[in-house]
């Protein structure tokens, strides 16, 4: 009896471990697969390899931002380069002219950044933090809620 | 003056909270002492009481010479959400945090019922640490009480979004449900001082959980249905930090609802009860520590303050370090359970709580990962809901393949063959959804699977239920009648699962969306309707204006029916916000969000038209499990006054 027991343990255990090493493999290839990253305006050309998903964050340029029958097309810097993004859907009530935003989509030379998410913020006084960042490192950056 | 009074009444909580928690751990041997500490709990949390209701006071008198009222309030503001306003903001909220642990540390003292002096007394001392822990942060890091000098006219207004009915009530329901966490870890935490955690002190433990599950669900669930019709972005779930902040204490609660149910009809796995107790509090602090940090880019946006982040992860630090460091000590002192055999509740109940653990688990890597790769100079990245629908979907649908079976067998030893049988009928049920769904889909796999499960968890729990009621002699009706609360709760809560899974399969692989630009006059077809825009014209609100647009919607029946979208702007805000339209249906909803005219479009308006099938089941499904929650919550109380 005690060592049937100690048998049903063991399969537990057995079990229990092959389920873990299974979730922990899907977890590492899932990261290795669907990590997004965080580029600004003017590292688009280096670092974003063409048809991988990045997010693409920077200030809005005030008066590039256009609409037409659903499609929206704005500019982004982070205040040495420029570039064109372009959104099909509904902009976030925070979306400002002039004010930090995070684009997710994909990016192919020579053409606009294709967003599919576009991230303004619930407090209009919030700034992405990546924005800020890349801000920061162009000296762009003028302190807590800037610009 | 009244903030003076608040501040404290607040800083005298504290020094309670601090006799509480000398005179609970330090006299656990005299009953005169451990009445004491029960004593003074109650003082800590009038005391809380007292300083949250003079916030209140100040909210509701617009009283701009205090900084949070300035910042948070505006004089045209309707009376509710200036009551509401009294949470919706960081330090008022943490105000709510302390006054919640309080008064829970103070109910737990009065109603002591069987349990012994030493457990008693020993998790009101912890509680009362955990509440002065909250208000030193509080006091001292986001007091409500600063005062402003020079005091503003007319205050700068609470963020439009949040004025929302919904939005009132989700965070206190939220805080209900993640400061309910620290009385199962007091209780962890007592019971591993006093070497002792038995079928008595499971029985201590039960209701809280279950009420910090019960609240999570509802506020959680509260929150998706806001960000839902209020954002305008026509999801419910968006695997964001911040949401997962309150997904994974969600999920620890629920394997801590499910393994104290084993240690108290059993005995076994105390020691694992525990040490979900002081991870699920853990987890809790945590949440609390990812929304107020904003340390992790979000949809969401809070206060952010790195200063405010370490000390709450200093909080973490020290409650994790004690809970874990005392566990590490005294856990192998517990006394060793009686065993159960492979096949059994108990080892279902074993499986449920793995997945539930390993799935917080995976939520968690996937939300801290971004702040790893960061630290370690990996660049800025974020992690999306690919990676959450890859890793932890399969997980959440193994766990509730298995669910049906658990109810189904014995405690100790069970008899798979004989569930499996009972259980036949659900399952050729879910094998026909599948077919059919799969033919319907033309070969979506993960839909139809997904749409198999919601099947085979309401089935199951039907059965279930109607297997309950075979039992016993007597006519139906009356079987009825008599059946076990805890049994219509449990099945309620499993039902509900299921539906809430239909919901979330239907909802995202179904859902569909399109942009239009249309005028006055036009119309567009659009899952199987038309959808024509009236008229737009402005309106007035109470401390806001708005354009509306009316619609009309031909069905396919020939029926039409009306509905509008508007576009808020408020007084004090520079931002619009969306109030979308909704219509119900039977097969899901129509979704409308107005958008913002085209510039040179002869009067046209952008529109965006979402069709969400069975999205209603993902709220009715929330709310059978949260109900569910509740009636098993009476059924404790019930027994409790029969056994006193």
């Amino acid at each position: 009896m005690s060592m049937r027991r100690r048998d049903q343990r063991l399969m537990i255990i057995g079990v229990a471990g092959a389920v873990l090493v299974l979730a922990a493999t899907l977890t590492f290839a899932g990261l290795r697969d669907s990590v997004v990253y965080f580029v600004a305006p003017s590292e688009l050309s280096t670092k974003a390899e063409v048809g991988q998903r990045i997010r693409l964050g920077g200030l809005v340029v005030e008066g590039t931002l256009h609409s037409d029958a659903g499609v929206t097309t704005f500019s982004v810097t982070d205040g040495a380069t420029e570039v064109q993004v372009r959104y099909e859907g509904l902009l976030p009530d925070l979306f400002r002219e002039g004010q930090g935003v995070v684009c997710e989509g994909e990016w192919v030379p020579g053409e606009a950044f294709q967003a599919d998410r576009v991230l303004a913020k619930h407090d209009e006084n919030y700034m992405p933090r990546e924005v800020a960042e890349a801000l920061k490192e162009r000296g762009e950056w003028k302190g807590q809620g800037s610009p | 003056m009244i903030a003076e009074i608040g501040a404290f009444a607040a800083a005298l909580a504290l020094a309670l909270s601090f006799a509480q928690g000398g005179l609970g751990l330090l006299f656990a041997q005299s009953e005169a002492r451990a009445a004491a500490a029960a004593a003074v709990s109650q003082a800590a949390a009038l005391s809380c009481l007292l300083a949250f209701g003079l916030l209140m006071t100040l909210f509701v008198q617009s009283d701009f010479t205090v900084a949070v009222v300035a910042a948070n309030s505006h004089i045209d503001k309707p009376l509710i959400y200036k009551i509401a306003g009294t949470w919706g903001n960081h330090e008022g909220s943490m105000l709510l945090w302390c006054f919640v642990s309080a008064s829970f540390g103070a109910i737990f003292a009065t109603l002591r019922g069987k349990q012994s002096l030493g457990l008693w007394s020993r998790t009101i001392g912890v509680q009362g640490l955990v509440t002065a822990g909250a208000l030193i942060y509080t006091l001292f890091l986001s007091n409500p009480f600063a005062r402003l000098d020079p005091a503003p006219m007319l205050g700068s207004g609470l963020n439009p979004l949040l004025q929302d009915p919904a939005l009132a009530a989700h965070p206190p329901l939220l805080y209900l449900g993640y400061v309910g966490m620290s009385v199962p870890f007091s209780l962890a935490l007592a019971a591993l001082l006093e070497g002792k955690a038995d079928q008595a002190w499971a029985r201590a433990l039960r209701p809280w959980t279950l009420l910090a599950w019960t609240c999570l669900t509802l506020g959680i669930g509260l929150g998706s249905y806001w960000a839902y019709y209020e954002l305008g972005w026509g999801g419910w779930w968006f695997w964001d930090p911040v949401e997962n902040a309150s997904f994974m204490p969600w999920l620890v609660a629920a394997a801590l609802v499910h393994s104290a149910i084993v240690t108290e009809r059993r005995g076994s796995l105390a020691s694992w009860t525990i040490l979900l107790a002081i991870m699920g509090f853990g987890l809790a602090l945590l949440g609390t520590f990812l929304v107020r940090s904003g340390v992790l880019t979000s949809v969401h946006a809070f206060a952010v303050d790195p200063q405010r982040g370490i000390a709450v992860l200093v909080l973490l630090a020290v409650a994790l370090g004690a809970g874990f460091g005392l566990y590490a000590w005294r856990a192998p002192k517990l006394a060793q359970p009686s065993g159960f055999a492979a096949i059994s509740r108990e080892s279902m109940l074993v499986w449920n709580n793995f997945g539930l653990a390993v799935a917080a688990g995976v939520v968690l890597i996937g939300t801290l990962y971004p702040l790893v790769v960061e630290a370690f100079g990996g660049g800025l990245i974020s992690v999306g809901p690919p990676f959450f629908n890859a890793t932890v979907a399969p997980l959440l649908a193994v766990l509730l393949l298995l669910l049906p079976l658990g109810p189904m067998l014995t405690w100790r030893v069970g008899d798979m063959r004989a569930a499996l049988l009972k259980l036949a009928p659900a399952a050729i049920l879910a094998l026909i959804t599948l077919v059919v769904a799969l033919v319907m889909t033309q070969w979506r796999a993960a839909p139809a699977l997904g749409l198999m499960l919601g099947v085979w968890l309401i089935a199951g729990g039907l059965i279930y239920l109607w297997v309950r009621l075979q039992r016993g002699t007597g006519k139906l009706l009356a079987k009825i009648a008599i059946l076990p609360l805890a049994v219509w709760s449990m099945s309620l809560a499993h039902i509900g699962a299921g539906v809430m899974t239909l919901g979330a399969v239907a909802e995202t692989a179904f859902r569909t969306e399109r942009a239009v630009a249309l005028a006055p006059g036009e119309g567009v077809a659009f899952a199987g309707r038309r959808v024509s825009l009236v008229q737009v014209g402005g309106i007035e609100g109470p401390n806001y204006s708005a354009t509306r647009a009316n619609f009309r919607v031909d069905q396919a029946s020939g029926e039409s029916r009306t509905m509008s979208a508007e576009r808020r702007y408020f007084t004090t805000s520079p931002m619009p916000t969306t109030e979308v339209g909704i219509l119900s249906g039977f097969d899901g909803d129509l979704y409308v969000a107005l958008g913002e005219e085209v510039r040179g479009g002869n009067g046209a308006w952008t529109v965006r038209l979402y069709h969400n099938p069975l999205v209603q089941f993902i709220f009715i499904g929330v709310l059978m499990m949260g109900f569910g929650g509740v009636l098993s919550l009476v059924a404790l109380a019930r027994k409790r006054n029969a056994s006193t």
